[in-house]
């Protein structure tokens, strides 16, 4: 008990959270735009994926830091794009849909990978995000280490939080965006698209979960391995009901399992001889699923959710 | 109508594969009016109005909108905005608010421009304060929709349209989910606002209604106008023919001497997880050549009362008592085994098995019937049998006994029931809505059946929202209110009306 408080009081423990937290906050606001709009988007694993393969690649490539962010979201959006137009122009099961993007956009970036690369055993590296330093926040006790010596990705992701609840609860497009997802009939009867804003929304909300993609090969580390999102688009899925699909809970429920998974990791270091390490690394799973039991059984889904809309069928 | 017309609709057609849903309709609507358009289910009546809102694409026709200076402009086919942009608004039969919405951003939805990132609630609100002011129609603003009442959501419905600056509104069956009161109140509201030269077009078939606050009244029969008449030389029996093309039957109901009860339930508690799957202390009885009407406004208690007498939910509390021996709650094998048979409320969904076959669906309650298998093993050409008998008898149309039952159209798929039910000669008939969405010529099948199951010696709980079907066909009538029953001393449409929406009569 006394190891954890001990943990829980020094300052990198509070920066690593926080930087775990920084791909599942853009996951996680993606896959919230997309079931508010009422599609479920299970290609979220296989876009994390391409996002981290593309931003990197096109680092490596020479476009800079930033041409890679703008790549990462491009390519996200491309992948998005299919997963909207079979389940929303075609009507198809999301799930199914969903599960055949990411095998599709894991596949595609593991296949481009090896074949822009195909004799290198250890993957180039990238020069990648460096923190921000900012000239006296920067060094502030604490605080300074906690907040502020993040990279830019990291401040773009809580960025985004405060821009995806603003557009969701303070303008017409976030009013649009939440009636296409309770009931589509409502905005057809106003002359509204309803193809157009379930598009819209899959492919900027798949744009977002391209960017967590991105960080992990652009700040986290400095290179493309595979398999290393690993099961990070499915914490997001989670993380989505957990926060009631309000960004401001996502952005703690990310926060939370950023200071499970950063606990772990200095856990097994502290009583590491005493404990299997597994049961370690299962820790933030096991937690996620507890709080979730807990969260969900409030959560009210958007009406929706998951049902395919046709125009003239009514 | 001394006034001049502001909307034509001309020679305007629809066919939906090999069914004309509109032919060659031509209407005229004058200003400041209430014109009525009614028909049987199917006449074509919601698609005439959907290709006036621009849902729909006709394959031939054209629309026209005159406006304040006289000119006629034709409407641009097939494009809500283009509707919408000429002043008509539509108010659906099922409601198209988003609940997790409160009423003004339900309203606003699609008047504001998507790139601005400031909303003007404010402007908004004065706004719909002014419809408020003129029309009486008033709803809570900023409440989530998914927490107002029927009446309350009918309400911000029409508000949303007016707020579009409709100079024609089309309301399509505006009062079936109201109480007889909610739905007076409303075409108050309606005539007061055509006063302020707004037209209106409703669809109905309440006749009453339609014969007390239409001014002209335009009949549609299998998606052709087959009449059109001024209300004040209209009655219901003249409108009647002209919708069904022959007068109606009128039920036949003798007198008949009550027999034992068949069906008593006795302090019946149900606590559910929310209010309208909750019932407290309920207790009635049917006896043997006795209907039982039950009225009241959906979402009153009815279809979990419906649900526990089917053995479909557990009891908290009470007794069910069928031909005089208790039975479990939640058995519904044991209760049919009992002698109840069940006409449920959503027919598609538990009514039949729409991927098995029509003939499958006729026996599905009698399995081990010596008539259908014998030492477990299903006797094909008996069940086959079986089925064309009872098609023929029912007057069960449709692709034939192989056919996948989904198939079926809404009223056979009733048909369908009925044969299943009455074949079984039930003790206790339990019919809940066994009419709703059903056009007058099965409504009225399904009605002679119920009074023949009378006849032979049944029992029969019909629930319904329908007080015209309640009043015609009932010996006894119980008002559903709220998870509570009470017995209507007199049977009257005003009495019943004030008590379904929880007044003391």
């Amino acid at each position: 008990m006394i190891e954890i408080f001990q943990i829980l009081l020094t300052e990198s423990f509070w920066a690593a959270s926080l930087r775990i937290a920084t791909p599942l906050i853009f996951g996680v606001l993606g896959a919230l735009i997309c079931e508010k709009s009422g599609v479920l988007n299970l290609g979220i694993e296989g876009i994390f994926v391409a996002g981290a393969m593309a931003g990197w690649m096109a680092v490596w490539l020479g476009t800079g830091l930033w041409g890679g962010v703008v790549v990462a979201a491009i390519a996200g959006g491309f992948f998005g794009l299919i997963h909207a137009i079979l389940t929303v122009t075609l009507g198809l099961s999301q799930h199914v849909s969903g599960l055949g993007v990411t095998l599709f956009a894991t596949s595609v970036s593991y296949f481009s990978y090896r074949t822009a690369l195909p004799k290198v055993s250890s993957p180039p590296r990238i020069e990648p995000f460096r923190p921000l330093e900012i000239p006296i926040l920067s060094e502030l006790p604490f605080i300074g280490t906690v907040l502020f010596q993040q990279t830019a990705l990291t401040w773009l992701a809580l960025f985004m939080v405060g821009l995806v609840w603003y557009v969701m609860n303070r303008t017409g497009l976030g009013v649009a965006i939440k009636a296409v997802g309770d009931n589509p009939n409502s905005v057809d009867a106003q002359g509204l698209s309803v193809y157009g804003l379930r598009i819209g929304a899959i492919v900027v909300g798949s744009a977002l979960m391209a960017l967590g993609g991105a960080f992990l090969t652009m700040s986290a580390f400095d290179a493309f391995f595979f398999g290393m999102v690993n099961g990070r688009g499915w914490i997001c899925i989670a993380l989505v009901i957990f926060a009631s699909w309000k960004p401001g809970k996502a952005l703690l429920g990310a926060l939370l399992f950023g200071a499970f998974d950063a606990l772990q990791v200095r856990m097994q270091t502290e009583v590491g001889a005493k404990v299997p390490s597994q049961v370690f690394l299962a820790a933030p799973y096991v937690l996620s699923i507890v709080a979730l039991v807990i969260a969900a059984r409030r959560a009210e889904y958007p009406r929706a959710l998951l049902t395919p809309w046709f125009k003239g069928q009514r | 109508m001394t006034s001049s017309p502001v909307l034509i609709l001309d020679g305007l057609s629809k066919s939906f594969g090999s069914v004309r849903a509109a032919d060659a309709i031509s209407l005229k609507l004058f200003t400041g009016e209430v014109l009525a358009l009614l028909g049987e289910n199917g006449a074509g009546k919601t698609t005439l109005m959907n290709m006036l809102f621009g849902h729909y694409m006709p394959d031939s026709g054209k629309i026209e909108i005159i406006d304040g200076s006289g000119h006629a402009k034709p409407l641009q086919l097939g494009n809500p905005q283009a509707s919408i942009a000429a002043g008509i608004g539509m108010v659906h039969q099922h409601f198209t608010l988003a609940e997790n919405l409160d009423a003004l951003d339900n309203i606003m939805l699609g008047s504001e421009s998507f790139i601005h990132l400031r909303r003007n609630k404010s402007q908004a609100i004065r706004k719909i304060q002014k419809i408020m002011n003129d029309s009486g129609l008033v709803a809570p603003m900023d409440v989530a929709v998914g927490r107002l009442t029927v009446g309350e959501r009918q309400r911000v419905e029409i508000l949303k349209a007016l707020y579009q600056d409709v100079n024609i509104l089309v309301l399509d069956e505006p009062t079936a989910v109201l109480t007889p009161q909610e739905a007076d109140k409303l075409f108050e509201n309606i005539t007061a606002m055509t006063k302020n030269g707004l037209s209106v077009i409703f669809i109905s078939h309440k006749l009453r209604e339609v014969l007390a606050f239409s001014n002209r009244i335009a009949v549609l029969r299998h998606g052709r106008k087959v009449g059109e008449i001024s209300s004040k030389e209209a009655n219901e029996r003249k409108i009647a023919r002209l919708m069904v093309g022959e007068e109606t039957k009128v039920f036949s109901k003798k007198e008949l001497q009550v027999g034992e009860p068949v069906l008593e339930v006795d302090n019946l508690t149900i606590s559910g997880s929310s209010k309208r799957e909750s019932l407290s202390n309920i207790s009635l009885s049917v006896n043997k050549h006795e209907i039982l009407g039950i009225a009241g406004i959906s979402g009153n208690g009815q279809t979990v009362l419906a649900n526990a007498i089917s053995g479909l939910v557990k009891s908290s509390s009470g007794k069910i008592k069928i031909d005089g021996k208790n039975i479990l709650t939640n058995d519904p094998s044991n209760i049919i085994q009992a002698g109840v048979g069940r006409i449920p409320e959503d027919r598609h969904k538990d009514g039949i098995v729409g991927q098995m076959s029509v003939a499958e669906n006729m026996i599905i309650e009698d399995l081990n019937d010596g008539k259908v298998q014998s030492r477990g093993l299903l006797n094909h050409e008996a069940i086959m049998r079986h089925c064309s008998n009872l098609s023929s008898k029912y007057d069960v149309r449709g692709p034939g006994p192989n056919a996948s039952a989904r198939l079926l159209s809404g009223g056979n798929i009733q048909k369908l029931i009925l044969a299943r039910v009455f074949e079984a000669s039930p003790k206790l008939i339990l019919a809940n809505q066994p009419t709703r969405g059903l056009d007058m010529g099965a409504a009225a099948d399904v009605a002679n059946r119920l009074l023949e199951a009378r006849q032979r010696g049944s029992g029969v709980i019909l629930i319904s929202e329908d007080l015209d079907e309640i009043l015609s066909l009932s010996d006894r009538i119980m008002v559903i209110y709220d998870g509570k029953l009470r017995m209507a001393e007199t049977h009257d449409r005003e009495t019943l009306g004030l008590m379904m929406a929880g007044e003391a009569a």
